[in-house]
């Protein structure tokens, strides 16, 4: 069994942090190597530097044998190294064709470029490795799950056969992953090696043949995947003992705070893409609602808190009608929002702490007499949140661009969470956030939940929602699909209800379920 | 939309804001290396730079000999004329710069919301024409009622001449770049046929009538030196920009709007009506400059009377940082430069626009500190640069 | 974040709820109608007619006779036309919104031009040639940002950079009284030019519009600079280099109305026709396009594949430059032989107008330069025929479209995705 890849002490500094520290990774040939580490522990960064987007500070990467200097893109390409990102690289105004060739553009006449000779080399590749795709589509046009498929041809193309996906599960249902696993095999099987990074340790046990756990920069060691638990992967990704389960009590749900009854809304481009939704939540409880993004889930959020108009539909919290109210007013009725984007919507990073600590209540007592802001009042409010939340910065004065993510996250949650809220809209709160930080949250969200306080979680992560929510809403182009009790939620069944199976054709396949 | 960089583990180190130092020191060498650049164009056309820079020095300050002459003069004999002719550069300087404070506090303004006004130079030409018409048409009125009456007319004028873009920016998400440069043209246009035409004084000339003495903001000294109250009013504008800006709610969403726009929205703030009313506060404040040199300086309006103050303006507000505080200085220096500029025209012939290539040169310093640091071996501190503009979306 | 939702291609302007549109286009019809019977329908003198001149003189043309119609019915006709089409919109829609533009632009035009006109002869070909003439510097300007900001790159400074090649077109082709060499020296400037614009911008990311602006400021200061230093003592010796002489195509110039306007004009004029069809070919068909458009929509993404972004941004930029270098030559080697202070009065910025009208395709941009150019003959020809609206207005003409086109349009056509924003690894 050859090595087909190796990399030795490899280590990469960035101004303030050490991303890298000296890592070795071993890829045997024809084999699933699964890079296990949560976000932060430098396995993209690793990545990156085998695939020539970054040159390492020291060590040494061996193709075959051969000991390799990586200058670029085009030299990892030429070496058959091939990288799926996690952030697809695709041109969305472009189709599938452009996309794939571009920078290896074939010409006729060395002048007008050859659309037919690529189409037909897509069309070859579709057919060998299962990954059916339409080279003339729009990349805007096609399913997140399709627009993986291109990028894998894109490297397939390029004639790759050492293929890196990186979190390549992030956006895809519980079946869609399937689908991905089976096109591994197939890779597998016509001789390719690939490297599989995640965070996800519960999948990576059924597709790994090796893993490798990458914590703070650092090989914390590797295991094969027959000796492997979940308590024991997680464990040496954070360093600790980690409680995978949220302790809490069970809820107490009182009336609805919040209703949505057939609600319509427009993105931002005027597609409908909140097609009808009605559901409620209660006092006390948390409704997490599930669902791949892109599904409309941005868009009824963006909608409740009244930062996009409302076709058509009403909501209401605590019985008065919001569904034309301005963001201020539905502040003022007491909604907290943690957004989904925390750079762009929830903090203005330029900044100091104690101006984002009452940005949404700058304008009124105490923080205002009249149109003059109270400086004292505005820093001392800082001084004890930063204190009560565990703010790790060294002062209130500094931008909020200098605190990592879960401090950054931690001063929204202490904002919002400092007046008197009835309802708690939180989107995607633990994204890109470390252990340390995703416990955190979720103790907040429970400890709100158990003040009374109504809470709406929207998440991608299947796990945060089982682990969180008491009722649990189902979102799939833009519709509620079902709503279940969470003690009758499982993976399978919201995975298929993410795909847009309806409960009435699933409840054939839960029966076969032990 | 800008998409959004993920943000690395990095932590940069570095107070928010900096040291004042630390924070002058860029526009310092920017300025600087502004004028050597200038220096090396006036002696690639042959002139002499020490005679050039020499002329432009006693055009902004006066000569330190005429001064004591001055002094000794007045003291000896009690007769003033010669100290008045000396400290004449000085407070020419300082009537040179009123203007370029109120205009900078304008674009200073615009910056501070995210939005480009260069505008003021229309905005400036509209204020001084409506600042002329009540000045010259109303009469009969106390000082004490006129004055502040043309000066709130040249503002007005300017801010609806403002407002207009911004309505079309807040409304429709057309770019205020193009449209405000649109409409200083057709300002232009606008006034050569008011001019020649409705505000035409009688005569051949295409200027307006005199003001009435009641109109006119007062001088401290007599003729000719033209130091006038309008110096006073454009610091008192820059302290109540500085108190708005920084101490009032009004002002906190202001700069949270420029800062970022999508937060700002989902803190509440109404980015239609700030980005109105940022538009015309800035054409406002160009107009009050327009109407400070109507009311104080000139007393009438003609062809190109804005001349060159709205570009001006831009390199004020971005060697100023958008501070008021900094805008006023970089106003000073500015309008020495400018008073300076015309002495040595005239004495050593060079043409004033070498001002214009020395400005425009000290933008491009300012607005890339990399490149000073780069120049100047200044290791970078790591904070936080104002996004200055979006690109052509809303 | 993953892109999954979807993103219109560039250049696509998004629809308005069609009911209100419909209602919205169709009153503005019928009030374009009910004002051209007010304004000039009313203001006509019965009896009188309108010659439309259809030949212009020195020209290879075969001669066609003149256009003569009766005004006032002429004018009432437009004003029913266009109240008829409003209310046909209003009532049961037509599906092409450019043919309502249309619509309302020629029924107006038409009913201005008999009206200004009345009683006397209006050269219509004079006209519609000198538009396609005056619409060639608007067209290079657009053309150089469509180039530029296809791979990401605004650039506001074209104004200045046509300025300063003017300038050095005619001192040069004055000094060595050869045009040619003005022509080359004028590209030369606008490659440097942009390519100071793109170091600044790309190596110290620079804000694209605040170097833009700064190179107008330099532009402007140093052209007016040398104006009045050099250029003014030395007229002859460094301000008079003639221009290009008109170049009429065999046969095709023979056609009327369209050989004056197309076949008889200088080399410039040519030159842009042929990178406006050379410009469309390669940003779409070629290699080099296809990066530029990756580049200017997903850098990132075509930096993963091995595509250097900064040098395809340093390319276009220059060629953009070049491109607005010949604009700048259209103005003195091309047209009036001197340099006179800001000549180009803005039109770097309309051409920015046309290129965001035109989304940022060359032929798009190329045929909104047009109706610049249209504006810009329009204000010159009536001051002619002394109409009475003060000539002062006339000259604010082309300004107040562009701001029109510029807010109908730019909130809903999209740029290149990255358009704007500096490419960091």
């Amino acid at each position: 069994m050859t090595n087909v890849l190796e990399l030795r002490g490899i280590t990469k500094r960035f101004p303030g942090v050490l991303a890298n520290d000296k890592v070795d990774i071993t890829l045997r040939e024809g084999k699933i190597l699964a890079l296990l580490g949560e976000n932060g522990a430098g396995k993209t960064t690793l990545m990156n530097i085998l695939y020539g987007l970054y040159k390492p500070d020291e060590g040494q990467i061996f193709v075959r044998g051969q000991e390799v200097d990586i200058q670029g893109p085009n030299d990892a390409i030429a070496r058959g190294i091939g990288m799926v990102h996690q952030h697809f690289m695709l041109v969305p105004v472009m189709t599938v064709t452009e996309n794939v060739m571009l920078g290896v553009e074939p010409t006729k006449n060395g002048v007008f470029l050859d659309y037919d000779k690529v189409a037909d080399r897509i069309r070859e590749i579709s057919d060998q490795y299962g990954l059916e795709v339409d080279p003339h589509a729009y990349i805007k046009d096609l399913p997140v799950g399709i627009q993986q498929r291109v990028e894998i041809i894109k490297v397939l193309y390029r004639q790759a056969d050492i293929l890196i996906l990186d979190e390549p599960t992030a956006v895809l249902t519980p079946q869609e992953v399937e689908g991905l696993f089976k096109i591994l095999q197939t890779l597998i099987d016509k001789g390719k090696s690939i490297i599989f990074i995640t965070h996800k340790l519960k999948e990576v046990m059924n597709v790994a043949d090796d893993i490798t756990v990458l914590r703070l920069g650092r090989i914390v060691g590797s295991i094969d995947p027959k000796d492997a638990t979940p308590e024991i992967l997680a464990s040496m990704m954070v360093g600790r003992d980690v409680n995978l389960v949220v302790m809490k009590q069970p809820a107490k749900p009182g009336e609805a705070v919040l209703k949505v009854d057939n609600l319509y809304v427009r993105d931002e481009r005027k597609n409908m893409t909140v097609n009808g939704v009605s559901f409620d939540v209660c006092k006390g409880e948390v409704l997490g609602i599930a669902g791949v993004q892109g599904n409309g889930q941005t868009e009824l959020v963006y909608a409740l808190t009244g930062l996009l108009p409302v076709e058509s539909g009403e909501i209401y919290l605590s019985g008065k009608a919001i569904h034309k109210a301005t963001p201020r007013e539905i502040l003022e009725h007491g909604v907290a929002h943690i957004p989904e984007d925390r750079q762009r919507h929830g903090l203005i990073l330029s900044f100091p702490i104690y101006d984002n600590m009452m940005l949404c209540t700058y304008y009124e007592a105490p923080f205002a007499k009249g149109v003059s802001l109270q400086e004292q009042t505005i820093h001392s409010n800082a001084q004890t949140l930063v204190k009560q939340y565990d703010v790790r910065t060294p002062n209130i004065y500094v931008n909020a661009s200098a605190l990592s993510g879960g401090n950054q996250q931690k001063v929204i949650v202490a904002r919002e969470f400092s007046r008197p809220i009835q309802l708690l809209i939180a989107s995607q709160p633990t994204r890109g956030l470390d252990v340390g930080s995703i416990e955190y949250i979720h103790n907040q969200i429970i400890k709100k939940r158990d003040e009374g306080t109504g809470v709406l979680l929207v998440s991608s992560e299947l796990d945060e929602i089982l682990a969180l929510s008491d009722r649990i809403a189902v979102m799939y182009k833009g519709q509620i699909m079902d709503v279940l009790d969470a003690k009758n939620a499982n993976k399978e069944n919201l995975g298929l209800l993410m795909a847009g199976v309806h409960p009435s054709e699933s409840t054939q396949q839960e029966e076969r379920l032990p | 939309m800008t998409q959004t960089a993920t943000v690395k583990a990095a932590k940069p180190k570095g107070i928010g804001g900096g040291t004042l130092g630390q924070a002058l020191l860029v526009p310092a060498l920017a300025v600087l290396s502004g004028l050597i650049l200038g220096a090396i164009f006036i002696f690639a056309i042959g002139e002499n730079v020490l005679t050039a820079y020499s002329a432009l020095f006693r055009g902004s300050f006066g000569s330190l000999p005429a001064l004591i002459e001055g002094i000794r003069a007045y003291f000896s004999t009690g007769e003033n004329q010669a100290l008045l002719r000396a400290i004449y550069p000085f407070t020419e300087s300082l009537v040179t710069a009123t203007p370029y404070i109120l205009t900078g506090l304008s674009v200073a303004v615009g910056f501070r919301c995210g939005l480009f006004n260069i505008g003021a130079e229309g905005q400036f030409f509209i204020g001084a024409l409506c600042s002329a018409f009540v000045g010259y048409s109303i009469r009969g009125l106390p000082a004490f009622i006129h004055l502040p009456l043309a000066i709130l007319g040249g503002a007005l004028g300017g801010a609806v001449w403002g407002m207009i873009p911004g309505y079309l920016k807040a409304r429709f998400g057309a770019h205020e770049v193009v449209n405000t440069i649109m409409m200083n043209w057709i300002a232009f246009r606008l006034s050569d046929w008011l001019l020649n035409g409705p505000m035409q004084a009688s005569g051949f000339r295409p200027v307006t009538p005199n003001i009435q003495p009641t109109a006119e903001l007062p001088r401290f000294f007599a003729d000719p030196l033209r130091f006038n109250w309008g110096f006073v009013l454009a610091l008192v504008m820059a302290y109540i920009v500085y108190w708005f800006l920084f101490k009032t709610t009004l002002g906190f969403e202001i700069r949270s709007v420029g800062a970022n726009p999508d937060a700002a929205r989902y803190a509440g703030m109404n980015i239609v009506k700030n980005f109105v009313f940022v538009m015309a506060l800035a054409g406002g404040l160009a107009g009050m400059a327009g109407s400070a040199q109507v009311l104080g300086v000139d007393h009438w309006v003609g062809q190109g009377f804005a001349a060159g103050y709205g570009f001006d303006a831009i390199a004020l507000a971005l060697v100023g940082k958008s501070h008021p505080f900094g805008v006023v200085l970089a106003a000073l220096l500015f309008g020495f430069l400018r008073s300076g500029a015309t002495e040595m025209q005239s004495m050593a012939g060079i043409p004033i626009d070498i001002i214009s290539i020395i400005q425009g040169l000290i933008i491009i310093f300012i607005a890339a500190p990399a490149i000073i640091r780069w120049i100047y071996r200044i290791p970078t501190i790591k904070t936080e640069e104002t996004v200055l503009t979006r690109g052509w979306g809303s | 974040m993953t892109t999954t939702t979807t993103t219109p291609p560039v250049g696509h302007v998004i629809p308005i709820s069609t009911r209100k549109s419909q209602t919205l286009y169709g009153s503005v019809l019928i009030g374009v109608g009910l004002l051209i019977f007010l304004l000039f329908g009313l203001d006509t003198e019965a009896g009188v007619t309108t010659t439309f001149g259809m030949n212009l003189v020195g020209s290879e043309a075969v001669t066609i006779p003149n256009i003569i119609v009766p005004s006032q019915a002429t004018v009432f006709l437009m004003a029913a036309v266009a109240v008829f089409i409003g209310a046909f919109h209003l009532s049961r829609g037509i599906r092409s919104l450019g043919v309502v533009l249309g619509v309302i632009a020629l029924t107006f035009i038409i009913a201005f031009l008999t009206w200004a006109a009345q009683d006397k002869s209006f050269n219509l070909t004079g006209m519609i040639s000198s538009s396609f003439v005056r619409a060639t510097p608007i067209a290079l300007a657009a053309l150089c940002g469509v180039v530029s900001e296809r791979a990401g790159v605004i650039n506001i400074g074209i104004e200045g950079i046509m300025l300063l090649s003017a300038q050095v077109a005619v001192v040069t082709a004055t000094v060595t009284q050869n045009l040619w060499i003005g022509l080359l020296m004028a590209i030369l400037a606008g490659a440097l030019i942009a390519a100071l614009h793109a170091f600044l911008v790309i190596r110290f990311k620079v804000d694209q519009i605040v170097s833009g602006v700064a190179i107008n400021i330099v532009g402007a200061g140093t052209t007016s600079f040398i104006g009045s230093r050099f250029l003014e003592r030395a007229t002859d010796t460094l301000n008079n280099s003639g221009t290009f002489p008109i170049i009429k195509i065999p046969l095709l110039s023979k056609i009327p109305v369209l050989g004056p306007t197309l076949f008889e004009n200088n080399i410039i004029v040519y030159l842009m026709v042929f990178l406006v069809i050379a410009l469309h070919l390669m940003l779409f068909k070629t290699p080099w396009g296809l990066r530029t458009r990756a580049v200017g929509e997903h850098p990132k993404a075509a930096d993963t594949l091995g595509v250097n972004v900064h040098l395809v941004r340093y390319v276009n930029v220059i060629i953009g430059g070049m491109i607005a270098g010949i604009g700048g030559a259209y103005f003195t080697i091309g047209s009036v032989g001197r340099f006179d202070e800001i000549m180009t009065a803005g039109k770097g910025f309309i051409g920015l107008a046309a290129m965001i009208f035109g989304k940022w395709n060359p032929i798009g941009a190329f045929a909104s330069s047009l109706i610049f150019g249209f504006a810009d003959s329009l204000q010159v020809k009536l001051q002619i025929l002394r109409v009475p609206i003060p000539s002062e207005f006339l000259l604010m003409a082309p300004y107040i479209v562009t701001m029109i086109i510029l807010t109908g349009v730019v909130g809903r056509a999209i740029p290149p995705a990255a358009d704007g924003q500096p490419y960091e690894k």
